[in-house]
C-alpha cells in the first residue's frame, strides 16, 4: 500500500461516512416533519416511534464520521473546527437537544413540558442538515484561512491554522450561494427520505396520504434545488492541485473535468441520482412502499461520488479564499503513512459492524 | 496574527473543563449501572428455569435500572459529542500537533464501540416481547461491554496525553507522529487509568443503586405492593454493594499504581497532590492537613501547610515500593539536581526552558534548510530536534511557576478522594452485614431509619468522588495538553475570548438544563418503585 493510495482510501471511507450520514438524515427529516405531517397525537407518536429507534444510529455514525475526519486528515479538524467556530457550534447544539428530546418528551417531569422537546427535534430536523449542507459546500466554494506551520516555533504565537473572517464560520452562510444550495438540497432530500422511510414502516391510510402530499412537494423543492446546485457545480471554478510542486490554481470547470477524468465516479453519481428519482417517482406513482431502500442507496451514491470529485484528481478539498496556497488536499492534510495504514487495518470491521446491524435490526423488525 | 492573550486560554480551559466535568456526572454512573442491570437480567435468565417468582423479581429490578440508565445514557451522548468537537473548536493547535496519534483512538471508539451500543440499546429497551430472553441478554452484555470498550479507547487517548509514547516528532510536518500503535494502545498508564476510572465508575454505580434503595424503602408504605417492593430493593441493595465493596477494594490497588505511575512521568502532579513543596527520602503520606493559604511562592520559606497528620515513609513506598525512596517535591522539581528512579538526575526547570529554547531554534533552522534543499544541513537539525524534544514544551515557558498547577484544588480533591473510597469500603461493608443478618426489614427501627438516609446521602458524595478523581488528573497535569511537550497556550484555537466565553455561558445554561431534567425525570421514576 502506497502513501496516496491510504489517502485516496481515506477520503473515499470519510466520504461513504459522510454519504451514510446524509442517509440516515432521514431521522432529522422526519423530525422536521412532526408539527406539520399531522395533528393528530396518534400520528405524531407513530412518527417519533419509529424514528426513535434509529436516532442513535444516526448519531454515531455522526461522531465516527468526526473520530474518522479527525484521524485520518486532522489539519482538516484543527482548521475548520477551530476556524469555522459558530459554524460547528451551532451544528452542536442542535445535535444536543436532539439527543435528549426522543428520551425525555416522554418522561413526566421533564420540566420543559413534551412539546418543548418535540420542538428541540423540529429545530434539529431543519437546522441540522441545512447547516451540514452549508458547511460541505465549503468543500466546493472555500473559506477564509491560512495555514502556516512555522508559526508553531512562534512562542507569542504559535497557533498553525488561522482564520481570516471575524464571524468564525457564520459567513458561510452569505459567502456563496451554492453553500446555500447545498443547505437546501440536504434539508429537502433528508424530508424526502423520511417521508419514504415512515412510509414504508406502514401507517394509516388517513397518515399515508398525507405523507403523500408532502412527498410530492418535498421531492419537487429538492429536484428545483438539486439541479440548479449541480449547474451550478459542473459550470464553477474549481481548485486544482499540481501532483509535482502541490500548488493549488483555480481550473474552470474543474468538477465538470473531475467527473469527465473519473468516469467511474460520474456513473455512481448518475446510478445515484438515477435511483432516488426511480425511489420516489414509484412511491408517487403507485402504492409502493419501497422506495426508501432505492432513494437511500441513490442518495449515499450520489453523496460519495459529490465529496470524491471534491477531494480525488489533484483536487483541494478545502480551497483557501484568502491564501490559494493554504488550501487543504488530501495529500497536505491527512495523517501520516504509519496511521493511515493502521487506520486501514481498523476499517476493515466496518462492513462487519454494518452485518451485525443489518442483522440486528432484521431480527427486531421480523419479529414486531 | 494577533497574540493569544491569556483570557482566552482560561476560557478555553473552562469551557473544556465544564464539559468534561458535566460529562463525567453521567458516564460513571452509565458504566456502573450497567454492570448491575446486566447481573439482575443474568439472574432473572439463570432462575426462569427453577424460580419463576424470583425470577420475575429479578426483571424488574434489571428493567428499573435500565429505565435509569437510558435516562442517564442521553445526557452522556450528547456531552460526549461536544467534547469530541471542542478538542477541533477550541484546542485546533493541539489537533494538528497530537491528531495523528490521537485521532487513532477515537476513530476506533466510533467504529468499535458506539455502533455497539447504538445498535444494542434500542434492542434492550423494544426486545423485551420481541426476542427470545438469551437474545435480549446478550444485548444487555453488549451495551455494557459497548460502554467499557468506549471508554478503554477514549482512556488510551486520555492516557496518552498524561504520557506519550509510540511517537516521533516529524519537522517535516511539523506535528508528532505515530510509530508504534500497539504502545499508544497498552500505553500502561493509559492501561491503569482505564481501569481505575471503570472501577470508580462500578463504585458510583454501587453507591447509586444502594442509595436509590434505600430511598425506596424508607417510602415503601407509599409504594403499590409495598412487601414485594422491599424485596426488591433489598436484592438490589444486596448486589448493589457487593458490585461497590469489590469495586472500591480493587480501585485501591489501581490507585496504588496509578500513583507509582505518576511518580515518574507526572511528579510535579503528585508534589501538588500531597502539598509537598520540599522533597526527600523516606517522605510520609499526607492522611489529613490543612494547607497554609499565605504559601505564595514555591521559595518562600513559609510552611505550606497549617497542621497534617501523616503516615511516615508511606509516600516514598507509594510512589517507588521503598520506604527509603527519594521523592521530589515541588522546589526540588523546579531547581532539579536530584536523581530520579532511571539513575538519571533530574534537569532543572532552567535547564529544561534552554533545551526547550534550543529544540524551538533548531526547528527554525531545520525549516529554512528544508525551504534552502539543503540536506546536510537538516541532518544536522534534525539530529538537535530529536536530542532536545523532550523539552519542547518548555520551550514556550519562561517562569517555573507556570509548571505548578494549582496546590490547593489538586491537594483537597486528592484527600477527598481517599477519603470518600474509604468511606464507601466502610458503608459498603456494613450495608451487606446488615442484608446478611437480615436486620434490614420492612418495619425497621429507628437506627434502620438513619442508616438508610446515611446511604441516601452517599450519593452525592459519590459523584464527588469521581469528580475530584478527575479534578486530580487534569488540573495536576497543567500546564501540559501533552505532558511536557505542549502547554495550554500552544495548543488552543485562534479565537477572540469573547467568542469562548459565549459559548461558555450556553453550554453551562444547556448543561444546567439537561441535568435539572434529567434528575427530575429519574427522581419521578425512582418514586414509582419496581
Amino acid at each position: 500500500m502506497t502513501y496516496i493510495f491510504l489517502q485516496h482510501y481515506w477520503w473515499l471511507v470519510v466520504s461513504l461516512l459522510c454519504a451514510i450520514l446524509v442517509f440516515l438524515f432521514f431521522v432529522q427529516g422526519g423530525q422536521s416533519v412532526i408539527f406539520s405531517v399531522s395533528r393528530k397525537e396518534d400520528d405524531r407518536a407513530h412518527l417519533l416511534e419509529v424514528l426513535g429507534s434509529k436516532w442513535e444510529i444516526t448519531f454515531t455514525t455522526l461522531v465516527t464520521f468526526g473520530g474518522a475526519f479527525f484521524a485520518s486528515f486532522p489539519l482538516f479538524y484543527s482548521t475548520s473546527f477551530g476556524g469555522a467556530y459558530w459554524a460547528w457550534m451551532l451544528l452542536l447544539l442542535c445535535f444536543v437537544l436532539q439527543a435528549v428530546s426522543y428520551e425525555f418528551q416522554s418522561k413526566k417531569g421533564n420540566i420543559l413540558g413534551s412539546t418543548a422537546y418535540r420542538v428541540f427535534l423540529m429545530l434539529n430536523g431543519i437546522f441540522a442538515p441545512f447547516l451540514l449542507g452549508v458547511v460541505a459546500g465549503t468543500f466546493f466554494t472555500g473559506a477564509p484561512f491560512t495555514v502556516d506551520k512555522e508559526n508553531l516555533t512562534d512562542i507569542a504565537s504559535p497557533v498553525i491554522s488561522n482564520w481570516d473572517s471575524a464571524w468564525h464560520g457564520l459567513e458561510v452562510l452569505w459567502s456563496s450561494p451554492v453553500n446555500l444550495l447545498f443547505g437546501a438540497v440536504v434539508l429537502f432530500l433528508t424530508r424526502v427520505l423520511a417521508l419514504l422511510y415512515i412510509i414504508n414502516s406502514g401507517v394509516n391510510e388517513h397518515l399515508h396520504k398525507r405523507l403523500h402530499i408532502r412527498l410530492w412537494t418535498n421531492s419537487a423543492l429538492f429536484v428545483f434545488h438539486f439541479l440548479l446546485l449541480a449547474g451550478k457545480l459542473l459550470t464553477i471554478d474549481g481548485y486544482a492541485v499540481d501532483p509535482q510542486t502541490q500548488e493549488v490554481f483555480s481550473e474552470p470547470y474543474k468538477y465538470l473535468h473531475n467527473f469527465l477524468q473519473m468516469p467511474v465516479v460520474a456513473g455512481v453519481f448518475l446510478a445515484g441520482v438515477l435511483l432516488v428519482l426511480f425511489g420516489i417517482l414509484r412511491t408517487l406513482l403507485a402504492k409502493y412502499k419501497n422506495g426508501i431502500w432505492f432513494a437511500g442507496t441513490g442518495s449515499i451514491l450520489v453523496v460519495v461520488s459529490l465529496l470524491l470529485c471534491a477531494g480525488w484528481n489533484n483536487t483541494s478539498y478545502y480551497p483557501s479564499t484568502t491564501d490559494l496556497q493554504s488550501s487543504l488536499t488530501i495529500v497536505n492534510s491527512s495523517s501520516s503513512y504509519f496511521t493511515l495504514k493502521t487506520m486501514f487495518y481498523v476499517s476493515l470491521f466496518v462492513p462487519f459492524v454494518i452485518a451485525y446491524i443489518a442483522y440486528t435490526w432484521r431480527t427486531l423488525a421480523k419479529n414486531k | 496574527m494577533t497574540l493569544l492573550d491569556t483570557a482566552l486560554i482560561d476560557w478555553s480551559r473552562a469551557q473544556f473543563a465544564l464539559t468534561a466535568m458535566f460529562h463525567w456526572l453521567i458516564v460513571p454512573l452509565t458504566l456502573g449501572v450497567s454492570i448491575i442491570m446486566s447481573i439482575a437480567e443474568t439472574l432473572y435468565v439463570v432462575r426462569s428455569k427453577r424460580n419463576l417468582q424470583e425470577s420475575e423479581r429479578w426483571k424488574k429490578i434489571a428493567k428499573f435500572w435500565m429505565t435509569l440508565f437510558g435516562i442517564n445514557f442521553v445526557v452522556g451522548v450528547a456531552s460526549g459529542l461536544i467534547l469530541e468537537f471542542e478538542f477541533g473548536t477550541n484546542w485546533s493547535n493541539y489537533s494538528w500537533f497530537v491528531g495523528d496519534i490521537f485521532g487513532a483512538p477515537l476513530a476506533i471508539e466510533g467504529i468499535i464501540a458506539f455502533f455497539i451500543e447504538a445498535t444494542f440499546i434500542p434492542v434492550m429497551y423494544l426486545g423485551w416481547k420481541k426476542l427470545n430472553k438469551k437474545f435480549h441478554l446478550a444485548s444487555t452484555y453488549l451495551v455494557t461491554f459497548g460502554a467499557l470498550l468506549s471508554s478503554y479507547w477514549i482512556l488510551v487517548a486520555n492516557g496518552w496525553m498524561q504520557s506519550p509514547a509510540g511517537m516521533t516528532f516529524n519537522p517535516d510536518t511539523m506535528r508528532n507522529e505515530m510509530t508504534d500503535f500497539w504502545a499508544v494502545a497498552l500505553n500502561p498508564l493509559a492501561v491503569n487509568k482505564f481501569f481505575h476510572t471503570v472501577l470508580s465508575g462500578w463504585v458510583l454505580g454501587g453507591v447509586f443503586v444502594v442509595g436509590v434503595s434505600a430511598y425506596l424503602m424508607l417510602r415503601i408504605k407509599r409504594l403499590d405492593n409495598s412487601e414485594e417492593n422491599f424485596v426488591m430493593a433489598r436484592k438490589s441493595m444486596f448486589t448493589g454493594a457487593i458490585v461497590g465493596l469489590a469495586a472500591t477494594l480493587l480501585v485501591c490497588i489501581t490507585g496504588h499504581d496509578s500513583a507509582k505511575h505518576v511518580a515518574r512521568s507526572q511528579p510535579m502532579k503528585l508534589a501538588a497532590m500531597e502539598g509537598l513543596y520540599e522533597g526527600g527520602e523516606s517522605v510520609g503520606l499526607t492522611g489529613f492537613g490543612i494547607l497554609n493559604p499565605n504559601k505564595v511562592s514555591y521559595n518562600d520559606s513559609i510552611n505550606p501547610v497549617i497542621c497534617k497528620v501523616a503516615f511516615p515513609k508511606m509516600l516514598s513506598w507509594l510512589s517507588f515500593g521503598s520506604t527509603n525512596a527519594y521523592v521530589p517535591g515541588i522546589r526540588n522539581i523546579i531547581d532539579g539536581g536530584y536523581i530520579m528512579p532511571d539513575g538519571r538526575t533530574a534537569l532543572s526547570f532552567s535547564e529544561k526552558v534552554e533545551r526547550g529554547k534550543m529544540v524551538n531554534e533548531a526547528l527554525k533552522e531545520y525549516r529554512n534548510a528544508l525551504k534552502a534543499g539543503d540536506t546536510d544541513k537538516m541532518k544536522v537539525h534534525k539530529a538537535e530536534i530529536d536530542l532536545y524534544f523532550p523539552y519542547f514544551g518548555y520551550g514556550y515557558l519562561d517562569k517555573p511557576e507556570q509548571i505548578i498547577p494549582s496546590v490547593p484544588l489538586t491537594f483537597y480533591s486528592f484527600h477527598i478522594m481517599v477519603a470518600l473510597g474509604i468511606l464507601f469500603i466502610i458503608t459498603f461493608a456494613i450495608t451487606l452485614l446488615l442484608i446478611y443478618k437480615r436486620k434490614l426489614q420492612i418495619a425497621g427501627s429507628t437506627w434502620q431509619k438513619w442508616f438508610l438516609i446515611l446511604l441516601v446521602l452517599c450519593i452525592p458524595l459519590g459523584y464527588i468522588a469521581g469528580q475530584a478523581g478527575w479534578v486530580v488528573a487534569e488540573v495536576g497535569r497543567q500546564p501540559w495538553t501533552v505532558q511536557d511537550l505542549l502547554p495550554v497556550q500552544a495548543a488552543i484555537s485562534a479565537l477572540d475570548a469573547g467568542q469562548v466565553q459565549t459559548t461558555f455561558w450556553i453550554f453551562a445554561s444547556v448543561f444546567i438544563l439537561l441535568l435539572a431534567a434529567e434528575i427530575t425525570i429519574m427522581v419521578r421514576q425512582i418514586r414509582k418503585g419496581f
